[in-house]
Order: structure tokens, then sequence, then C-alpha cells
């Protein structure tokens, strides 16, 4: 059935002369080009593009979507990115011509179903925080970290408190310290105890009145929900500091609690994830923030103000940090979220929510048998089982079980992360799939470990490609075709 | 519960096997004194038969661009989108997958992300392509923020009046905390002139910053800007308007070292401004410096052709803070659309394209600024906009009644620009007609003249 031309590149399969694009005839006086610019500014010639007709277009694609794993196509328990089913109505619904053929600078009074939506969103994300002030703009969750990062930095300038550290959690998501740099804070690593959770010493060891902010991710990276948190957040601020909460996991606590009820000043959410957003092959998502009455000042311009019936954008917000994006950020993901929203209502988010955990809890309650769970017999939304004994004893290491797990039709948890756990494996199975599902998956992970170690090193064996060679792409890196 | 399977018997065999009574019991860890006690205040759930309802009258509350004539720019447009790209995209195996952390089972991706970095080289002319960022503005900080780790230089960084002001306040917002001085240089005639700008490049002076063509829609001395940057060590980054290199000499061809540019114009909707599509290339020693994802071509265990993710060690997830950038993913979704756009104009399409663009906005103009009492801001050669003034009334009031007539006129820039405050941007794309230009013309002469 494989198509063999499919993995032919554009570029091989072009033939001078093919055309897929038609345009119209120029409808106004054609004067010549030379009287429009300057000779220099011109180019000699069109770009090099390759030429191809319209049917080979669409062939050489839809082939290639099919060298995917996808989660229409397959479960995807990868840790982390809650790779939940995306739902086709919002996609539909996204999709009408009244939501997406919009200008950004479109007069606000042709915009105000969508001022509407977005005004919604915001009211509905504010009440799932605990927070009271929302920005849309942030187009990912890094991009929120790197807002409310900013957005602190300019508290403390108003309150003109030198602060230049932010704390991390050694499990935390790289790109915690990442966006703390961009931001320009020095980062500061706490150390997790055995379990997992944060070491309160250590962080009393290096909690003072230099330190920003203390991002946490709770749930955090091992999927558990850290008991301590209403004592992490008394500490931060008992020395002035503010506690950002890292919402990568919010899909364990939809109306279970609440950041903001749990000491969190910001947050961010990632609506491709907890909200049911496709992932794009890698986005777009979006990274909206909530933040604390105190910090509202500070957000992004512009934000949706509501005046009687009439919604307006915001631009003359003196306190505020400036810009992360162009325009408002991304809307055709928010609008998903909206969708999502509004189709489960406060009693079916809580059920996602519920779900999402005894799914994981299900599962872990099966995989614990074949690869042990450090962080015990409980988790939240996910958790993480450690391939250290398989590597020790027969030489097979996660990344090997992860590639075969590829051939039984399974895409592969995520491997290595948290650094804290040997051998990681960080399964998320989301609340979406069926108990089938989670039961063929725990015994294919069984059906693996009894398969000869050869076998496994040299997974997968099914896919449309062995292993690559990913010494060689990065010590000779080629990045992009070339004509021989 | 749409989309959750489990049954109430299903429920109940999976907490006998976890070894607990009821759901409740699941959130044990949470303590309870930080539990929510009472239903979300959101609004009730609704059936698809009522979400549809909902959101088509909120979409009809909106006028999109289909019921009025739009000939509005500033970074985001009105391109025309073939049916493929939407096709293409609309692949549950495209837009259900995520970035491509095992390559075995997402070559299409990758292959992709392969393929737009080409189509992106050889658009721009420059060596290397990422696989995209979020969006034309945070791309061009990222560019500075390269900038600067590329030449060691923290000092200062030059940019002008004429690029895009969101791109300006994004820039200054990415730079608050870093100590790095922004100076912009003004551009009173609508661009900015090569010896003001050179006047500003220092010794500790990483980039410059320019628009071409730039945010009024006029053509910048690139060349001279170019050598400016170069005789002082500094890199130039440009934002361009990536359907305007269809005919425009490539950025790599004048001497560019990092190019942005928002991607959006490439098939993908205007969206009230995103989800878009964030370019960026640069030139090859560049490389290890440069922000996000990039695809590699290698070969498998049996020696065939394959791509994966590649010089992942500037990356978070490995660097952490000491990363090229927090971003994590690229737009994957949209590099898919620019490159099945690129793919599906080729030379040609996208030749005509821009010349279409650039024709129906000189005669835009023309119509324009002969018709009605509007004038010419600026006299430097345009491609697809450019900035008329309303001697005679209010801008903002004439743009709402032009609205009202069914023209989106343009963008009034006094928001960004106190001496351009009676001024408004006008664009004009290849979907543009004669007819509708010719509408827009005796709508606006109308209005300004009764505006006197």
């Amino acid at each position: 059935m494989r198509n063999a031309r499919a993995t032919q590149l554009l570029f091989e399969l072009a033939r001078p002369g093919r055309r897929s694009a038609q345009l119209p005839a120029c409808d106004v006086p054609e004067v010549p080009l030379d009287d429009l610019l300057p000779a220099e500014a011109l180019s000699p010639a069109p770009p090099p593009l390759p030429e191809l007709s319209e049917p080979e277009l669409v062939r050489h694609f839809t082939n290639l979507s099919t060298q995917n794993m996808s989660v229409d196509t397959h479960f995807y328990p990868l840790g982390s990115c809650t790779m939940k089913y995306n739902p086709k109505r919002n996609e539909r619904l996204a999709s009408l011509p009244g939501m997406i053929d919009l200008h950004p600078y479109q007069p606000s009074a042709t915009l105000q179903g969508l001022l509407e939506l977005l005004d919604g969103l915001q009211q509905m994300l504010a009440e799932i925080a605990g927070l009271p002030a929302v920005s849309l703009q942030p187009a990912a969750g890094a991009q929120g970290e790197l807002t409310s990062l900013l957005i602190a930095a300019a508290h403390f300038r108003t309150l003109g408190q030198k602060r230049t550290k932010v704390l991390t959690p050694d499990s935390a998501h790289g790109t915690n310290p990442a966006s703390a740099a961009m931001a320009g804070f020095d980062t500061v690593q706490v150390k997790s105890t055995p379990a997992g959770f944060v070491e309160m010493e250590d962080l009393a060891a290096k909690l003072d009145d230099s330190v920003a902010v203390f991002m946490i991710t709770n749930p955090n990276t091992l999927g558990m929900f850290d008991r301590q948190i209403g004592e992490i957040a008394k500490r931060v601020h008992d020395l002035g500091g503010l506690l950002y909460l890292d919402g990568a996991n919010m899909n364990a606590i939809l109306g279970i609690t609440r950041p903001g009820d749990f000491g969190a000043d910001m947050m961010h959410f990632n609506p491709h994830k907890t909200f049911s957003g496709p992932h794009g092959g890698g986005g777009p998502g979006a990274g909206p923030i909530a933040v604390s009455e105190a910090l509202a000042p500070y957000l992004p311009v512009p934000v949706i103000v509501r005046d009687g019936d009439r919604y307006e954008l915001e631009y003359d917000r003196p306190q505020s940090i400036g810009r992360v994006r162009s325009f408002f950020g991304n809307v055709g993901v928010l609008v998903r979220a909206y969708c999502y929203l509004r189709t489960h209502g406060p009693e079916g988010l809580r059920r996602v929510s519920e779900n999402a955990v005894l799914n994981a809890n299900y599962l872990l309650s099966k995989v614990k048998h074949i690869f042990p769970v450090p962080q015990g017999d409980r988790c939240m939304h996910e958790f993480v089982a450690s391939g250290a004994r398989l590597k020790s004893d027969r030489g097979v290491s996660a990344m090997d079980v992860a590639k075969r797990l590829l051939d039984y039709g399974f895409h592969a948890p995520t491997v290595y992360f948290p650094p804290i756990v040997r051998e990681a494996m960080m399964i998320e199975p989301t609340e979406t799939e069926t108990k089938e599902t989670l039961d063929a998956f725990a015994e294919t992970l069984f059906r693996i470990t009894e398969e000869p170690p050869d076998l496994l090193c040299e997974a997968p064996h099914t896919t449309s490609i062995s292993r690559p060679d990913e010494v060689r792409a990065a010590r000779q890196p080629v990045m992009s075709w070339r004509a021989e | 519960m749409p989309y959750v399977a489990n049954t109430t018997d299903d429920q109940r065999a999976m907490l006998d096997a976890i070894g607990l009574e009821s759901l409740d019991e699941l959130f044990e860890a949470i303590p309870e004194e930080l539990r929510l006690k009472r239903p979300l205040a959101i609004p009730p759930a609704l059936s698809e038969m009522e979400l549809t309802a909902h959101l088509t009258a909120l979409a009809g509350k909106n006028a999109s661009a289909g019921e009025k004539v739009c000939f509005l720019g500033g970074g985001s447009y009105d391109h025309f989108i073939p049916a493929i790209v939407d096709h293409v995209a609309a692949r549950g195996e495209f837009y259900t997958s995520y970035t491509p952390y095992q390559p075995e089972a997402s070559q299409g991706n990758l292959q992709v992300f392969f393929e737009y970095q080409t189509l992106i080289t050889q658009l721009t002319g420059m060596d290397v392509s990422n696989a995209s960022l979020y969006d034309g503005g945070s791309a061009a900080a990222e560019a500075v923020l390269m900038a600067v780790t590329t030449t060691k230089r923290h000092g200062r960084v030059v940019t002008a009046n004429s690029v895009h002001p969101e791109y300006r306040e994004i820039l200054a917002t990415y730079l608050a905390n870093l100590g790095i001085e922004l100076v912009t240089v003004g551009t009173p005639e609508g661009t900015v002139s090569p010896a003001e700008l050179a006047a500003q490049i220092n010794g500790d002076t990483a980039c410059v910053l320019v628009q071409h063509p730039n945010f009024f829609g006029c053509l910048e001395e690139v060349d001279a800007l170019a050598a400016a940057a170069h005789d002082a060590g500094a890199l130039l980054v440009v934002a361009v308007d990536p359907i305007s290199l269809g005919l425009l000499k490539r950025p790599g061809d004048y001497g560019a070292d990092i190019v942005v540019a928002e991607g959006q114009s490439l098939g993908s909707p205007m969206s009230f401004g995103g989800p878009y599509l964030g370019i960026m290339a640069c030139r090859e020693q560049h490389v290890r410096r440069m922000p996000g994802r990039i695809a590699g071509e290698t070969v498998d265990r049996r020696g065939k052709r394959c791509f994966v993710l590649t010089l992942q060690t500037r990356e978070q997830h490995i660097r952490r803070e000491k990363a090229t950038s927090n971003i994590c993913t690229n737009q994957g979704l949209f590099a898919l659309r620019a490159a099945v756009y690129l793919a599906a104009m080729g030379p040609v399409g996208i030749r005509q394209t821009a010349e279409l663009c650039l024709r129906k906005a000189r005669y835009a103009s023309g119509r324009l600024t002969a018709d009605t009492s509007l004038v010419p801001a600026f006299s430097r050669p345009t491609f697809k906009e450019f900035v008329v003034r309303c001697p005679h009334g209010n801008v903002e009031a004439a743009l709402e009644r032009a609205s009202e007539s069914g023209y989106l006129a343009g963008v009034p820039l006094s928001r960004w620009y106190d001496d351009l405050a009676d001024c408004f941007l006008v664009a004009v794309t290849e979907r543009r007609t004669q007819d509708e230009i010719d509408g827009l013309a005796a709508c606006l002469k109308e209005l300004t003249c009764s505006n006197a």
C-alpha cells in the first residue's frame, strides 16, 4: 500500500513549466515595472521555487501525512503534552468566515461577536484559575511564562525592589529557566525530595529578598500534587516574592482546586493541552495568563474592556509591560478553547479532570507491575515509570521500549524527562481514551519486556524508517535541499 | 460528556483495580482546605447544536472580510488562499500530531519542515531557515536577541520608526530588563536615511533592525543600510513581506544577516491576528545561535534518507537557562500551510501575485489621490501599501463611515504616530479588483470632501 514516491522531496518531483496556482489577469492598466520600482530594488528572476501541478501536490502532502502518528489515528500517551482528542465541532466553528476572515485592525464595531467571545473566555479562565485578570496575548506556554516574569520585573521595579533571582525546582520544564534568563533573571534550582516534592529546607536556604519569583508546576512533572503548596506560597510571600504556576498540568485539577486558591499570583494556561486545541505537529498553541489584582495593571496591551453592551480594545494602560506578540494573540486557538469550555460547563470540566486522573491511576496500577513507578502507587493525570531495572538487567533502555511501542501502533511516552528519574517514561493517557486502549497499552508494555534485547535495540521495525543517525544530523547539518 | 468514553461500569472496574471506593479519593493528595467546594462559576454545557447556534450568532455580529472590501494591512493581509492549503492542513494526521520527538513516527511533519525550510531559503536567498517561530513580531525580537549573543555586543540595538510599531513594542518589552539600549531613528520622509542610521551605530551595537518594504509600504535603501550596519561590525536584521520577494531583490542578495517575516501572507487566514507564522532565516555561520526547531537530513540504520530535529543542544529542553530561547515548538501547522502555498505558487505564481499587488496598489494610490482630497504622505516607491493624508477632517470618523459603506478602507496611524495622526495606511492585495478600488475611491471622495 505504501507509495514509494511519497518520500521524494518537492524539489525532486518538480519539473520546469508545471503549474498549480492560477491567477487572474491584471484588471488595472499595466504600466512597465521599471516605471513602478527602481531597477536596483528588483530581483532579476523570481525566487527558485519548485514547479509542480496541483494533483502532484495533493498526493505528495497526503502521502506525507500518513508518515505521522496522530491523535486521530493512534493512542498518544506523551507525558506533559496532554494529547487528548481534538473535537471536530471546534474545527468547524473556529473556521466560520465570521470568525476567521477578520483583520486585526478592523474597527471594533465590526468585531463585537469575537470580542464578546474572547471576553467570555477571559472570564472562564479567570474563574478556573482563581485569579481575576487575564491576558490572552501570549502565543504559547513558554511565552506566557516570559510575559509573567516580565510582569513580575515591572512590579518590583514599581516597588523599587531589586530582585534578581527566579527559583525553579530541579524537576521543572526547561522552558522555566530559559524564560527566566530571557526576562533578565538568574535562575536558582531548588532540590526535590526523592518523592519529587519541593525540598523545604533547600527552598528555605535559597529563598531571600533577592528572589522575585518561585516558578512551580503543580501537579508537578512527576504527576504528583505537592501538598506543601500552601506552605511554599506562604514562605515566598512572607519574603515579598511572587509564586508562578506553570499550568501545563491543569488537566488534573479543573474545578477541583484553583491556583489562585493555593497561593499562585500568576499562571499560564496551555489551551492546546488542557482545552483540546490541536497540537498541529508542533503548534500553534497559545499561552494565556491569569494574574492577581495587584499585577493586573502590568498586563500586555491591548485588553478587552466592556462598556455596557459594547466591547472595545484598550491600549492606554500606562503601567503595562507593552507587548509580547503582534496583534491580539493566537485567536484561532482561543476560539477552540472557548468552544471546549462551553461544551463542558462546570460539571463537565470537573469530569474531564476526574477521568483524566482515573485513567492515569488505572494505567499506573497496571504499569507498576512491569516498570517501577518510584513516586508510588498514586498519581494525578500522569505518572513517571522507570526503566532503570530493565536497563541494568537486560541492557534495554527506555528509548528502546519507546521505539518498540511504535511497532505496536502506540505513540511513545515522553522519555528521559523529568531528569530526576532514571530511564524515565512519562505516561499521560488523558480522559479521552477507553479502558480497552489502556489495557492494550499495558499488555503491550509487558510483552515488550519479554522480547529479546537485540530485537528491542533495533526497534522500530515496521515504521517507514528505522532509527535515524542523529549524531550525523548534528555534526554535518543539512538543513535544506540543494540542487546537485 | 461527548469526549470521555468511561461508563459508570468502566469507572467502577477501574477504581476497583486501583483499590479506591470513589472518584473523590483520586484527589486525596490535594489538601481539603485547598479544594474548591462549589462548582466553577462558568456557563452551563451546550450540546453541539446549541454551541453551533451560539457560535454562528457570535460570528454574525462580526463583519468578515468577505462582507466588506478589505484594504487593511499593517502586517496582516487579505491574500488569496488556494483550496489545497486548507485541504492538506485539515488532514488529521497533520493537525492532531505533535512535535516530532519520535522521528520514526513523525516523518511526515519532519519532511514538511525540511521542505518548508528549503522553500524559505529559496524565497529569501538565505542559507538556513528554522522550522518557524510564533509570528513576525516576536521573530523580530528573537532575531535581535540572536544578534546580541552572536556579536557579543550588549550595548545597543538600532531600529527605525518605519519598522512595524508593534514589532518595536515587542522588542522594547523583550529588552526591558536586559540593559540593552534601543535607539529608534526617525523617518519623516517615510524611509530611514542610511547616514542617520549609521550615525547611531556605535562599537557596541549588535544589530540594525529595519523593515523592507517598511510599515508604510515604502522601499528602504537596503544596500546602503546593509553597508551602514556592516561597516560598524553590526548585523543587519531585516523584516520582509514574503509576497514582495516575488519581485524584490532577496535579502540574501543584499547582505542581510538575519531575515524575519510575518508568514500569514503565505496561505493563512487573517484570523484577527493569529495564529500566524514567524519566519526566520540566517547565514550559515549564525545557525548555532538561532532559536527554534530545525529539521535536518540524515540517514536511518539502513542508510535510507530521513529527517530529524537537529542542533537540539541550542534548545531549552537540553540547555535550560543557557538555551538560545525559551521557545518550545514551532508553528507546525502554519509552516505546513506556507509550504503548500509556496509550492502551489511556484516561481511564476509568486511573481504574478507580487506584480498584481504592486500594480493594483499603485492604481489605487493614483485613484485615491486623484479623485479625493487625500494626498500621498510620502513620495518614496511603495509595494502593496501606501499612506495617505486626510488634510480635511477626522480620519477615524471617515474610516468608520467607510466601514458602514462596506469598505475597510485603511488602518489609522494615530495610535502610533503623532505626526501621522491625519493619515491612514491602505493595503491592496491581488484579490482586490479594479471595481472595488474605484468603489473605494468614490466612497472616500464623498467622505473626505464632506468632512471638509
